[in-house]
């Protein structure tokens, strides 16, 4: 060994430098792009621009491909192209199929990497140089919450794509800022019925909990209502976000007494915890005269197809599922079908209701204007996208409609046909007051239009 | 007790991972001197020749079925796999259910192969180098690598389950008169555990008995003197690269029942596997892998509530936490040679 030239210094020097060079979060500049018509990047031409800021690289990259082709197929729509989708079974008829406001849509992306500093500077990046109008996308609450508060800084709308954590619309919520994707709070209120029915008000639970904000707020959310149809919280272990393999914390689980295992992980986390969990044979398993369960609080269909059979039976709540029978759901799955041969995943539908909705306000508000957009969607109902009758609240900004509570197919007839609804849980059963301790602190503030 | 025997166990099990991708990057720092980033490529390289070859098992034609409908109320195209019409429906869904197992045999040459490549095509070049810019090649190959397969397969994870037999686990409780339930394992990850055993012993068998290892063994304490005596030794640390490459693979192979494979899953091994052979001491074989059981075991431990609650986020840093302390008062970790790593 005697003829190399190394040091350990040498190695951790050279080591920390690459570690640094890639950590090394995008510097951004502080001024925005702003003009004379009153508010950030009006539209001058005949065209609007909307900024697609989706996970086009890292984990979620899958999802954010989903996204980006429902809300090509939006705008495509929205300027009169291909059957109009959910465009003709919106409530609302204030599209023409002629663009927003007469103007031609056009779109730019950014990829959000699912990490909070690069979805920044994609977001301003899309803003100052592009003129984007309106920012939507992500597939992560931290990305969510990061990009809400920038746009809301910057003057532009926040159309949130995946974002389930309750503090969306909770402690972070912002006036320019609205969520069409459904919290951790109403997946523990449509799952707890549910899970009472199937698995009787004797249960004894143990939560896994993927240690960042999502998961806090759903084990929160999940325990909450576990607990009020009687099951018991034997224990809550928190595991890191990079975890890969779970054995050191399922293998204690039998030993706890439990007889279910809470998964609120997502992702990447989802698949591995699920497949392990299987793996050591947890569902064949007798505790406490009982089957043993596995309850996975939010199901996405991208991410049960990594888990493969491991799905099969358990339990979940989701935000929609092409299988859905009403006429807005049968529209969008035969557009998105038609052009890219496949069925949309619940990604890129709340993608797509956003495009429209913003474009629908536009159209209502005779504005590009933020805070004529934020009057038009505050309060607003409307129905036809897909989940029934559905309402943006005012006060949080946060989206109420039926939620989905579903299950693990047992045949599947597809790679794309794993899960099944087994109940769609009514708006009512997961609305909430505005100041649920759950949502508690916060402040959604003035609308800001930016110049 | 039964929670320490538990985690034990577990610990075995991560062990065998680490220590079989710390292995192999200890033969090539050993060998070539090189610190080599990509190593955990070549393990996900490895698990994705297995869904390579599940693929390609699975290639099918398809058969319309007219009694069910797809998503758009069209008649329901189901595929056929060739190889069901091949040998049959019974023996082909045997085959195709028996590949993980399988993809080793394909795994082997393959990663031998592309270590080869990867050594004569890039690495060589670099070895008059700094070691920085070794590690910035190695590391960027990486990122090359990972991009491809994710261009490739997505980058979701891909399920690619253990033949049928393999599922569940086995009662050791129940087994030694225990009640049941309290230590049970899954039956693939003791297969891996006994898998990663004859593997490492394979290697240190190779080393030790043959010729070629006694020369490569020779090379690896005073390269100079073997290149006087006449004999070839950058050939045989190719074909070393070569071996290290195929250990990595079909670590990688076996891993991907335990965890579904997706583009990154190299990355998430290559740091711990560094501690690994810092900690079990630099170029020193029997120090990666008793370094890849003991990190194993600890991070099992420290998994463990009562631990997690006694000294919040232990189980996150305990292994760089082993790292420190062995570095500050054993430099050349646990079983490396005197004087390596010491300044």
């Amino acid at each position: 060994m005697s003829n190399f030239q190394f040091t350990r210094r040498g190695l951790i020097k050279a080591a920390a430098a690459t570690g640094a060079g890639l950590a090394m979060p995008t510097i951004i500049s502080p001024a925005f792009a702003q003009n004379q018509a009153g508010y950030t990047n009006a539209p001058a031409g005949g065209t609007v621009t909307l900024g697609f800021n989706v996970p086009q690289s890292g984990p979620y990259a899958d999802e954010g491909a989903d996204e980006l082709r429902a809300y090509e197929l939006a705008v495509e729509h929205l300027n009169g192209g291909g059957d109009g989708g959910m465009m003709n079974t919106f409530s609302s008829k204030a599209l023409k199929g002629n663009g927003i406001l007469g103007k031609k849509v056009e779109f730019v992306t950014g990829d959000t990497q699912t990490k909070s500093d690069a979805a920044r500077a994609s977001a301003k990046s899309m803003i100052e140089k592009d003129g984007a109008i309106m920012i939507t996308g992500g597939s992560s609450s931290g990305v969510a919450v990061a990009v809400q508060a920038l746009c809301q800084d910057a003057g532009v709308i926040f159309m949130a794509g995946l974002t389930h954590s309750n503090d969306t619309t909770g402690k972070d919520k912002r006036a320019n800022g609205f969520r069409h994707f459904f919290n951790s709070y109403m997946s523990g209120a449509a799952l707890a019925p549910v899970l009472e029915k199937m698995y009787g008000s004797d249960r004894k639970a143990y939560h896994l909990t993927a240690d960042y904000n999502w998961g806090y707020t759903t084990e929160e959310a999940i325990k909450s209502s576990t607990e009020a149809i009687g099951w018991e919280t034997v224990n809550t272990v928190k595991t890191p976000l990079t975890q890969t393999d779970f054995s050191s914390y399922i293998a204690p689980v039998l030993q706890s007494g439990a007889d279910v295992l809470v998964l609120n992980h997502y992702g990447g986390n989802m698949v591995n915890s699920l497949t392990n969990a299987v793996q050591f044979g947890l569902r064949e398993k007798q505790v406490n005269g009982k089957n043993f369960e596995i309850v996975v609080p939010l199901y996405s269909r991208l991410m049960a197809k990594g888990a493969g059979a491991n799905v099969k039976g358990i339990f979940g709540s989701t935000n929609w599922h092409w299988s859905l029978t009403d006429e807005g759901s049968k529209a969008f799955v035969k557009s998105f079908g038609e052009k890219y041969g496949f069925p949309p995943s619940q990604a890129a539908h709340t993608v797509y209701c956003q495009t429209l909705l913003y474009a629908d306000a536009a159209e209502r508000a005779g504005t590009f204007n933020p805070c004529g957009i934020v009057e038009a969607l505050e309060g607003y109902e409307f129905d036809g996208l897909g989940n029934g009758k559905t309402l943006y609240r005012a006060e949080d900004h946060q989206c109420f409609k039926d939620v989905l509570v579903v299950k693990g197919k047992e045949n599947p007839t597809s790679e794309f046909d794993l899960l099944e609804v087994v109940e769609v849980t009514p708006v009512d059963q997961v609305t909430y007051a505005p100041d649920h301790p759950q949502f508690a602190g916060g402040n959604l503030g003035q609308c800001n239009p930016g110049a | 007790m039964d929670a320490i025997i538990l985690q034990i166990l577990n610990g075995l099990d991560k062990g065998s991972a680490y220590a079989l991708i710390a292995l192999g990057l200890t033969l090539i720092f050993g060998t070539l001197g090189v610190v080599n980033f990509a190593h955990g490529a070549l393990f996900m390289l490895g698990a994705f020749c297995a869904v390579t070859l599940s693929r390609l098992l699975t290639l099918s034609h398809t058969v319309i079925d007219e009694t069910k409908t797809d998503f758009l109320g069209n008649p329901l195209k189901v595929d056929m796999p060739y190889v069901n019409d091949i040998f049959g429906p019974e023996i082909g869904s045997t085959i195709i259910d028996w590949s993980v197992p399988l993809s080793i045999l394909f795994a082997i040459p393959v990663m031998i192969l592309i270590g080869v490549i990867m050594e004569r095509g890039l690495i060589k070049h670099f070895y008059k180098r700094p070691h920085a810019d070794q590690i910035l090649v190695t590391f960027g190959l990486a990122i090359v690598l990972q991009e491809i397969v994710k261009y490739y397969f997505g980058a979701n994870p891909i399920p690619t389950p253990a033949p049928d037999v393999f599922r569940g686990s086995f009662d050791f409780g129940a087994a030694v008169g225990m009640d049941p339930n309290v230590i049970i394992y899954p039956y693939w990850r003791l297969i891996y555990f006994a898998f990663a055993t004859v593997i490492i012993g394979a290697v240190f068998a190779f080393l030790r008995f043959t010729t070629f290892g006694m020369v490569v063994r020779a090379g690896m304490a005073d390269r100079e003197t073997v290149g006087l005596l006449g004999i070839n030794i950058d050939k045989r640390f190719t074909i070393m690269f070569g071996i290290a490459a195929a250990v990595a693979g079909v670590a990688g192979v076996m891993y991907t029942p335990i965890n579904s494979p997706n583009y990154h899953m190299g990355m998430d091994f290559l740091v711990l596997s560094f501690v690994v052979v810092v900690v079990g001491g630099m170029g020193s074989l029997p120090g990666a892998v008793l370094a890849g059981f003991v990190l194993g075991i600890l991070e099992s431990l420290a998994s463990m509530s009562a631990v997690i609650d006694l000294i919040p986020g232990i189980n996150q840093v305990i292994i760089y936490m082993v790292a420190i302390l062995i570095l500050l008062t054993r430099p050349r970790g646990l079983m490396g040679r005197k004087g390596v790593m010491e300044e």
